[in-house]
């Protein structure tokens, strides 16, 4: 301050007044830091239950699968992950001190994941676990999280109908990433039926559940057919002359995986066209992640409704985007479970930062209400149910493989897990 | 159902159903030659089979990127080039297979098993280090990608087609392979009995590794055309298996015959039930009535009395 004074009087910087002025401003840069580890809260003080911390480092886990099936989906994750780690680090860490991972891999078997999930709790003492894809892997860590009091940061977006005092869920629950895509295309197309698809396992079925409800009962609109599909079906003729048959104004897709690519690749090649013609094409499955093996010219044309778009269009989200591509690779792409899982070391952080210790009890204490205004997707709380306040986006998928923002909620869509009504 | 639409639209409807359930039996034949020709006459139960495609995919979107950098004005053309080489590299694989695993398992059939099963997780993981986790969009010519207008409401996906000749063309390859060549007879001689073969001067180890890299090249033929119509990663080998050993099982090991049939009345039954109940369903009731008729017919379709 002593500096800018000085030289806001223009030219009468004598030699005496410049030497104070720079002995201030050495003096100030030489005691920061020192103040900065004055601060530093004591071990003691901030891990009071037997935490991997140190008077410098913080030890977390990060638990996805990187063999098996699932890698395929779960290695974004990883690497959002481990990015928002070293830019926590870079920036000095967590209550001053450094953020070190352990990582696990839970290869694609729910069984490992809860063995390894129990090895960073109780082995590694770790403070807190990001990870998780599968609402199946989940599921198996739930009780292990809770009996030995971790926490865990839950990227994907998930059927909802969970609640644990153990997990925040990063991603969005199924009415947030529905509901808003439906109203969008019911006044958007003015589309009135609609015809449900999806593979054969909990999300689509508790998905299209949802969608049911709305679409016949808010919408004034009719549900023309209902399909599933085992996990890892390749053949679609015959829903396709399904639908050809039915004439929905409207599919709507959670197929997942492998069938995904199936699924839009047979649409193409039957000479469907998704985007106005034949039908609209809205899902809630497809990510960048996935156009990277469905092709864009094979599902151009069809809206996705999520919360995160690789081309989201703010400063958080270039910043994001050119970190992410520096640090794992110029053709990296960014879907919307990647940012999520992104957001879950900041969100401990910030959590731990309130709560002013490391101790479990204390974050989940601190963690309603904390918010990040720094992330990729805007901005996002949390919420007292452990789940985010987010917007939701609708994107058109592009040629190149990306999305074009057509439409975001004006406000912040409210997490609902347990939506009275839909159930 | 049918009560609000109109004649024709129901006829281009059943028209196209047809056509939907011939894509499924020329998908299902594709898949279950190579095991047809493995397990069917070598009596190895070759769980890497749905890798050995995969072996295939790879090397379409590898002849793909090839050609899209280097010639892209052939860019068109490149799936045939594309066939060829993934039959060869399957193929090569598979003699490399066999001769260094398979060949001391002929007289052990259940430890196949065990062992290809390993193969396969070798597999997965070696395409998931060399190409990545993630699914590798394989990019495919414009021509094969739309459909083909036969009226005003009927219309046919042009992959569909290039399928069903592909398995045409992969049929009548093998059924004159193994019944008018002399190779064949050689192979079919060491299949009924390897002793008497041998004495008869048939060099049995040449004719099962050959026997085997056929097989294994079909399957990477298969995965080659699989590109235009399902997805390309490490994994996805995992998708096909569980159906083509359902359709070889079937038709009955050993006959070639038996593999058609079954592959035809499973395709139709199951795009017919798709078609009246949706995909999950109808896999549960084709599965049924495959078991069903196993359990009355346990040695499949068509089966050739063999003395071993």
């Amino acid at each position: 301050m002593a500096q800018s004074k000085d030289l806001g009087k223009g030219f009468k910087l004598n030699r005496r007044h410049f030497l104070a002025a720079a002995i201030s401003a050495a003096v100030m840069l030489s005691t920061t830091p020192m103040m900065a580890l004055a601060d530093k809260p004591a071990t003691a003080d901030v891990n009071t239950t037997g935490l991997a911390v140190t008077d410098d480092t913080v030890t977390v886990g990060i638990l996805h699968s990187i063999t098996g099936t699932m890698a395929i989906s779960e290695e974004g994750s990883v690497q959002a992950e481990i990015l928002a780690i070293e830019q926590i680090n870079a920036m000095g860490g967590v209550l001053g001190r450094q953020i070190q991972y352990i990582q696990e891999d839970g290869a694609s078997d729910w069984p490992t994941f809860a063995d390894r999930s129990r090895k960073l709790l109780r082995q590694d003492n770790v403070a807190a676990v990001f990870g998780c894809w599968t609402s199946a892997s989940r599921k198996a860590v739930l009780p292990i999280f809770e009996r030995f009091n971790g926490m865990l940061y839950y990227p994907t977006f998930y059927e909802g109908l969970e609640q644990s005092p153990n997990v925040i869920y990063t991603g969005q629950e199924a009415t947030q990433q529905i509901l808003a895509g439906l109203d969008w295309i019911s006044n958007e197309k003015s589309a009135k039926s609609f015809y449900l698809i999806g593979s054969d396992y909990i999300w689509p079925r508790t998905s299209n559940k949802i969608a049911r409800i709305h679409i016949e009962q808010h919408l004034g609109g009719s549900v023309v057919g209902e399909d599933y599909f085992p996990l890892g079906h390749t053949s679609f003729n015959s829903v396709i002359n399904r639908i050809r048959l039915r004439k929905p104004d409207v599919v709507f897709a959670s197929v997942v995986g492998g069938s995904n690519v199936a699924f839009y690749r047979q649409l193409k090649a039957a000479g469907l066209d998704m985007s106005k013609e034949d039908f609209t094409l809205l899902t809630i499955s497809v990510t960048e992640d996935e156009i990277l093996g469905i092709g864009g010219e094979n599902i151009e044309g069809a809206y996705a409704s999520m919360k995160y778009f690789q081309s989201l269009d703010n400063e958080n989200n270039d910043a994001f985007v050119k970190a992410f591509k520096e640090r794992w690779g110029e053709n990296a792409v960014i879907g919307d479970v990647t940012q999520a899982a992104y957001l879950g070391p900041w969100l401990w952080k910030a959590a731990v930062e309130a709560a002013g210790s490391f101790d479990v009890d204390k974050v989940r204490e601190a963690s309603p209400g904390v918010e990040l205004t720094t992330a990729p997707e805007g901005y996002v709380r949390i919420h007292e149910n452990h789940h985010l306040w987010s917007k939701t986006r609708i994107g058109e998928a592009q040629r190149d493989g990306q999305f074009k923002v057509v439409y975001e909620t004006d406000d912040l869509m409210e997490p609902n897990p347990f939506p009275a009504g839909y159930q | 159902m049918f009560s609000d639409f109109s004649t024709a639209e129901l006829m281009a409807i059943f028209a196209m159903q047809g056509f939907a359930g011939l894509i499924l039996f020329a998908v299902f034949i594709l898949m279950a030659l190579g095991l047809a020709i493995i397990f069917g006459q070598m009596g190895v139960i070759n769980m890497a089979h749905g890798e050995f495609m995969i072996l295939g995919a790879y090397v379409t979107y590898l002849t793909s990127t090839l050609f899209s950098t280097h010639a892209p004005d052939l860019f068109g053309a490149y799936f045939f080039f594309a066939i060829v080489f993934a039959f060869f590299a399957a193929a090569l694989l598979g003699a490399l297979v066999e001769w260094s695993m398979i060949r001391f398992l002929y007289h052990r059939p259940l430890d196949t098993l065990l062992a290809t099963w390993g193969l396969s997780l070798i597999l997965q993981q070696a395409y998931r280090s060399i190409f990545g986790a993630r699914e590798v969009g394989v990019v495919i010519p414009d021509w094969l990608m739309g459909s083909y207008q036969l009226t005003d409401m009927i219309e046919v996906p042009i992959n569909g087609i290039f399928v069903m000749c592909l398995a045409l063309a992969a049929t009548v390859f093998v059924i004159t392979l193994m019944y008018r060549s002399r190779w064949g007879m050689q192979v079919r001689a060491v299949v009924q009995n390897r002793q008497m073969a041998g004495a008869v001067g048939i060099n049995s180890a040449k004719v099962d590794r050959m026997t085997f890299a056929l097989g294994c090249g079909i399957a990477g033929v298969a995965g080659s055309a699989f590109t235009m119509i399902g997805s390309t990663g490490p994994s996805s080998g995992q998708l096909y298996i569980v159906d083509t050993f359902l359709v070889v099982v079937f038709g009955g090991a050993g006959s070639l015959l038996g593999t058609v049939a079954s592959a035809f009345s499973i395709s139709q039954s199951q795009s017919i039930l798709e078609f009246f109940m949706g995909g999950s369903m109808a896999k549960v009731l084709t599965l049924l009535i495959v078991v069903m008729i196993l359990m009355f017919r346990p040695q499949g379709l068509f089966s050739l009395k063999v003395r071993r």
